[in-house]
């Protein structure tokens, strides 16, 4: 407990206030519901909450203890004991939000130092601090898009490569029926020219994804030229490793670029707090949501960091605000922007060409067995679709008896799709690692 | 406070300035200094377009705040003060001179009535304090 | 003292950090599609970590002061929280595992659903908001879908009143309702006659802070929700000042009818610099299928006679507006929250509102002769206090926090709410001693007597910090935002 007050202490400060008793200061709660009687357990110490937490833990079994080969958005990654170092800092994560910038440098220069990694990245002009996750961060595009033609272009075009998740997002937000979305009904195979013919000059955003959920990497060239010449933005939303290796999606003429970050150092953590990117060119700075850290100077001289351009943001804006984005995701953009730094421009190169080759590697393997087929012949990154002998999840629990974690079953996001699975290859998977993964889907076919 | 007496106000705190059928609109002297140090200004609306009174025709942006202009007539937009978003700073030294924002060409002169002479906003300036 | 960036730090051809070399079989790389130039700074990990190092010792943060930011919640982070979050059990199990292999997780989520339920008084939760303001976007369109399954789609008004915080009317306007300001009376409540005017059959609900940003508890609450009833709206709660009603009253039994939590205020999850946080939000049971999908449930029962546990697994609400969030939101939070509350237990829980009144009452007390308290009386666990004095009008609330910052204390929330002229919000929380709330009276009673003889302490503050005061104008006008990459090799 962290209740600092003695018995005397307490006395004297309600004397102080001038009331007898605690429940005095009470008294404009209405008084038939005051006071209830909360059904929870009694209080535990440090020592028993944890080992209650432990008892909880071990219930679980993770990528770590198991081979991951799962992907589908969140990814098994090795994460430098550097990072975690610096998160445990008190001074990073006990910190609040850095509005009063004199006592904040840290976390300032933090957050400039990860939008100037991400522009890097990205090869946008600029990056804000951060939205919630990778889907949020579409449908914070989509907003963007919107009030940047100031609600005369209503047409959003989503590809159906899109994560699912993202697309469920962008339409809950997009409650109101007036907006259209379109696209993402095409069958999975399709390739990127196939949402040209929904671009019109009613189109305000195209969205697509690099690699895509199915781990396909395109060249968007021809895309972003068709949605350029219907006066439409374009956003691409982005593994970042991936990023390590491929051109990045300004090349493709990319307005917007979003992406889930998780894949930079920060740890699966059954589905988050993960990060999501957000980063545009400069002539949509000020369209764009969430926090930003310009440089300026103190009035000493120095060189120093603010929170820039609050004036888009809730607080002043209130109801014209483009959103209401307040706490974001500030200590998880710090890991990233630990991992980046550290990991660097070899580094990024060097974990993405692993995870390319190992993923190259089991695909061929897992390809020439009986009974299962790659599914496309696109290039791909680090994750790839498999066709099955025998439905996902029988194959799945076959290969959890072995202590493999088997790959996404697609059937259940695209009916078309049944008995697909699609595996994910990282740093982290050795080549015995694979090589029992493709031993244990030989043992399923042979069955 | 300086309130040009030739001028006509809304309570939005724009100003227009009539001469026959055309009008030049910005803010005033008391909006830019609610304001302080004006960062930013994009003229939202095109020439040519015709836009009703009550609209958006441009937004205002300072360090601490963020403001809408709207239009206090309706009318078509002749032209736009092209010189002004590469120096917002000018709204706060010069609102009413430099800082002109856009010039309408307006066909509902009834619309004028409604909006206060510089005696009116000045009374209005001190209700509101 | 400035530290270099990270950039200016790079140096051409430094390794960082290195991977295993490839163990299988060479692919071509993808012709076409592979990156000329990867413009990443190179630092070797003795820089990267002197970077960072050094920039947290520039930070102020709970573990070095007290932070009276009100509605912020400031409470101390309690370290097992980081230890719980870390388990490898919890850290590395992936979103979309099978469900038998993740009951722990599952388990976690399922008794911290029931738990936050119970404080709140509400029927159903949905734990996948990823913060307050995510929280309250869930929220209003819970509400929006809730009115149009009842073919009530003309209901498009939200009522907020003038003291709410930003995100209350950005949420609305996201939302695509229209937002209606309603003023407070003079004693800081909802003003009743201005609620009775807006009571038609376009309202779609009302949003209440309660107790408010001025720290007050509405004295007309249960009027203020009946009012909105009875016209057909909805009550959203905006949870942000849950610190001060847990175990006083559940916000439910007074007809809220949905309410989001926030775990980096009332439940200690660490603020972070600016996040992640977690927004839970909280629903009556009219409400309970439009929540977000999936929701943790028991598929399965267990027997305790045969010692089985139950199956946990997700369920997905039969009118769900959908997802808000991709997986399950944000996992690793909910674990600190669940540790804190298992540590504080029933009698704790309801002590946290207790000290946490009763520390804002006591500041009050020892303020309230020096600084004007514009609604005085009994407050929650904040009060707002104006940060100005007429006989000395170049004083303003921005140059008071900037003197607190000599005295080694982290000014409280500036100029908010609105409706206060240079409004210096205060929380102190449970987790401050007398001492540390002695300390802050006192330099706050310091500072006015600065502000009369030496106003220009104030003027010229902060001295003692790492930088003094920025240059806010020339950063927006020049928008550097982020480092030229010039000196990184491409």
């Amino acid at each position: 407990m962290f209740f600092p007050h003695t018995p005397a202490e307490e006395k004297a400060m309600l004397r102080a206030i001038g009331v007898g008793s605690l429940e005095d200061l009470f008294q404009a709660v209405p008084a038939a519901h005051r006071f209830p009687e909360l059904k929870l357990p009694p209080a535990l110490s440090e020592m028993e909450a944890l080992a209650e937490m432990q008892e909880l833990a071990y219930a679980n079994d993770t990528a770590r203890d198991l081979v991951c080969f799962l992907g589908a958005g969140a990814y098994n990654h090795y994460i430098p004991a550097a990072v975690d170092s610096i998160l445990r800092r008190g001074e990073f994560y006990t910190a609040y939000t850095p509005y009063q910038p004199e006592i904040s440098q840290g976390t300032l220069q933090a957050i400039f130092d990860y939008q100037s990694l991400i522009t890097a990245l990205t090869g946008m002009d600029v990056s804000n601090a951060s939205h919630y996750d990778g889907a949020t961060a579409v449908a914070e595009a989509v907003n963007m898009a919107y009030a940047n033609f100031r609600g005369k272009r209503n047409r959003f075009v989503l590809s159906p490569a899109l994560h699912p998740h993202y697309r469920d997002v962008v339409r809950t937000y997009s409650h109101d029926s007036s907006l259209q979305l379109v696209g993402d009904d095409l069958e999975p195979q399709s390739d990127p020219a196939a949402l040209i013919p929904f671009i019109n000059e009613q189109t305000a955003l195209v969205v697509v994804q690099y690699p895509d959920f199915f781990g396909r990497i395109y060249d968007f060239s021809a895309l972003g030229e068709a949605v350029h010449r219907a006066g439409a933005l374009f956003a691409v939303a982005v593994n970042p490793i991936a990023l390590g290796l491929l051109k990045p999606p300004n090349e493709f003429g990319a307005d917007i670029v979003t992406g889930e970050g998780q894949p930079l150092g920060i740890p699966l953590s059954f589905g988050g707090p993960y990060l999501g990117i957000f980063a545009t060119r400069k002539e949509y700075i000020r369209k764009m949501s969430g926090r930003l850290v310009g440089e300026s100077v103190d009035n000493r001289g120095q060189r120093a960091y603010v929170l820039t351009l609050t004036a888009r943001e809730q607080h002043i804006r209130r109801e014209k605000a483009t959103s209401n984005i307040c706490t974001n995701q500030g200590l998880i953009a710090l890991a990233s922007a630990v991992y980046m730094s550290l990991v660097g421009k070899a580094g990024l190169r060097q974990v993405s060409e692993l995870c390319y080759q190992k993923a190259h590697y089991a695909a061929r393997q897992i390809g020439r067995l009986p009974g299962y087929k790659l599914w496309s012949q696109v290039p791909f990154f680090h994750e790839f679709v498999v066709q099955c002998p025998a439905p996902v999840d029988e194959i799945n629990e076959h290969l959890l008896d072995h202590g493999i974690l088997g790959g996404y079953d697609l059937g259940k996001d695209y009916p078309a799709l049944p008995d697909h699975m699609m595996i994910a290859v990282t740093e982290m998977n050795s080549k015995e690692d694979i090589d029992l993964l493709v031993d244990m889907l030989a043992e399923v076919s042979n069955d | 406070m300086n309130i040009p007496t030739d001028l006509k106000y809304t309570k939005n705190d724009e100003w227009i300035k009539v001469d026959g059928s055309t009008g030049t609109i910005g803010i005033t002297d008391h909006a830019q200094e609610a304001l302080s140090d004006i960062v930013f200004v994009e003229v939202v609306v095109g020439v040519g377009d015709e836009v009703n009174q009550g609209d958006t025709c441009v937004v205002v942006e300072s360090v601490k705040a963020a403001a809408d202009v709207y239009m206090p007539v309706s009318g078509k937009v002749l032209e736009v003060n092209e010189a002004l978003p590469d120096s917002p700073e000018t709204i706060n030294s010069d609102p009413y001179g430099a800082a002109w924002m856009l010039k309408i060409d307006f066909s509902d002169t009834s619309q004028l009535d409604g909006l206060m002479d510089a005696a009116g906003y000045e009374k209005y300036l001190q209700e509101k304090e | 003292m400035t530290e270099p960036l990270l950039c200016e730090i790079s140096m051409p051809g430094r390794i960082g950090f290195r991977y295993p070399a490839p163990d299988v079989d060479p692919t071509p790389l993808p012709e076409g599609l592979v990156r000329e130039s990867l413009p990443l700074p190179e630092l070797y990990e003795p820089d990267v970590i002197r970077h960072f190092t050094r920039l947290s010792q520039l930070n102020y943060s709970i573990d070095t002061g007290f932070y009276p930011l009100g509605s912020c919640t400031m409470k101390y982070n309690p370290k097992v929280n980081e230890e719980a979050a870390r388990l490898p059990g919890f850290a590395h199990a992936h979103p979309l595992q099978p469900i038998e292999t993740v009951q722990g997780s599952l388990a976690l989520m399922f008794e911290l659903q029931e738990w936050l339920k119970e404080i709140g008084g509400f029927a159903g939760i949905t734990l996948q908001p990823a913060a307050g303001a995510h929280g309250e976007l869930t929220g209003v369109l819970i509400i929006r879908a809730y009115h149009e399954a009842r073919m009530d789609a003309k209901r498009d008004k939200i009522l907020i009143p003038d003291s709410a915080h930003g995100t209350n009317p950005a949420t609305s306007a996201m939302s695509g309702m229209r937002v209606i300001e309603l003023k407070s009376d003079s004693r800081g409540n909802v003003d009743l006659k201005a609620l009775q005017a807006e009571c038609d059959e376009t309202l779609a609900g009302l949003m209440l802070t309660n107790p408010n940003t001025l720290g007050l508890f509405d004295e007309n609450v249960e009027e203020v929700i009946r009012m909105v009833h009875e016209a057909g709206g909805l009550v959203y709660g905006d949870g942000a000042n849950m610190n001060a009603l847990l175990g006083i009253v559940r916000p439910g039994d007074l007809g809220i009818d949905v309410l989001h939590y926030n775990l980096h205020k009332t439940f200690s999850t660490p603020h972070g610099g600016g996040g992640p946080g977690s927004g839970p939000v909280g629903v009556a049971a009219q409400l309970v299928d439009f929540l977000p999908g999936p929701i943790v449930d028991i598929i399965e029962e267990g027997d305790a006679s045969e010692d089985l546990p139950p199956l946990y697994g997700f369920v997905y609400p039969s009118k769900s507006i959908g997802r808000v969030k991709s997986f399950h939101g944000h996992f690793g939070m909910m674990v600190r929250a669940y540790i804190y509350m298992r540590m504080h237990g029933k009698e704790g829980i309801r002590k946290i509102a207790d000290y946490a009144v009763l520390n804002a009452n006591y500041l009050l007390a020892r303020l309230r002769n020096t600084y004007h308290v514009p609604y005085d009386r009994i407050c929650m666990h904040e009060f707002v206090v104006e940060g100005r004095w007429p006989e000395v009008p170049d004083i303003q609330a921005l140059d008071i926090s900037k003197r607190l910052m000599d005295y080694r204390f982290h000014p409280p929330t500036n100029y908010f709410p609105l409706i206060v002229h240079d409004a210096l919000m205060i929380e102190p929380t449970e987790t401050e001693s007398l001492q540390t709330l002695d300390a802050f009276a006192d330099a706050l009673i310091k500072i006015a007597e600065e502000a009369h003889a030496r106003p220009e302490l104030l003027k010229e503050a902060p001295h003692f910090t790492p930088v003094g005061r920025l240059d806010e104008v020339k950063a927006a006008k020049e928008l550097v935002l982020c480092c030229a990459v010039a000196s990184v090799s491409e």
